[in-house]
């Protein structure tokens, strides 16, 4: 009875810090780090249609904002955030059928999901940018 | 003769809703509810968004206010609002345990997801209504 008593070793809350870092575990902190920046990113859809409705020189504020370098750079990083979050949304769909959870079927999903959305972003953006026009 | 209860009230109708979460899976099922509806309905929306890149306002205003681009978008808009409101709920009941902070944010981001998606609906109807 008296060795009850004595406090536990082990940490009695484990959290992130005492893991090994998996893909998986990455893949899934990323998943909410991106869902957390399209949160804030949404300010940006707002501030495109409150634009668009107020007026040729409203937009024309978005517009330069949305082509300058600095514009350009959060609108790519939109894009893949986008992109990776909705890729991952599949992934945990797929998983909440009870599917894709064997190692390798694990591993691809994952790493299908990290490839796919860097390739779809700059597909998105060679098609926007150089077929579409750009942003000007 | 039983005993006369000392309220009306079932056992289960006394604890429900008292859980951590103060709620059950609505929030679970809701999320991926509009999770399945946000894969076309975001598709559906980067391509209007590209196709409207680099044209002028007025080409803006007119494709953006046309029936079907306008009620895809305020579908999106309404999709994507509801989902990122309870995602962003998750992580505020995962990461903020002060209750006074916790309640606070669980009010603003509440707050948020309806104004910045009530703003979102009202410009579309507005340029599709032509007023």
């Amino acid at each position: 009875m008296a060795e009850a008593k004595v406090p536990a070793e082990r940490p009695l809350s484990p959290h992130l810090t005492i893991y090994r870092p998996v893909l998986s575990m990455m893949m899934s902190i990323v998943h909410r780090i991106t869902g957390a920046a399209l949160y804030i990113g949404t300010l940006l859809l707002v501030w495109w249609l409150l634009a668009a409705v107020s007026g040729p020189g409203a937009y024309a504020v978005f517009q330069s904002a949305a082509a300058s370098f600095f514009g350009r750079i959060v609108l790519f990083g939109y894009t893949w955030a986008l992109i990776h979050h909705m890729l991952g949304g599949i992934r945990y769909l797929i998983w909440d059928t009870g599917r894709g959870f064997g190692a390798a079927e694990r591993e691809w999903l994952l790493r299908a999901n990290l490839v796919g959305s860097i390739l779809l972003t700059i597909i998105l953006w060679v098609v926007g940018g150089y077929l579409m026009g750009g942003l000007r | 003769m039983s005993p006369r209860p000392s309220n009306m009230r079932t056992p289960l109708g006394r604890v429900r809703g008292h859980g951590s979460a103060k709620s059950g899976t609505e929030d679970f099922i809701r999320q991926r509810l509009t999770a399945i509806a946000n894969i076309p309905l975001t598709i559906a929306a980067v391509l209007i968004v590209i196709s409207l890149i680099g044209r002028n306002h007025a080409a803006v205003v007119q494709i953006l206010g046309s029936t079907p681009v306008a009620i895809v978008m305020v579908l999106f808009i309404i999709s994507i609002f509801y989902h990122m409101r309870i995602g962003m709920q998750a992580i505020i009941e995962d990461y903020v345990h002060e209750e006074r902070a916790k309640y606070a944010l669980l009010i603003l981001n509440t707050f948020f997801a309806i104004a910045a998606g009530f703003s979102s609906i009202y410009a579309i109807l507005k340029l599709s209504f032509g007023v």
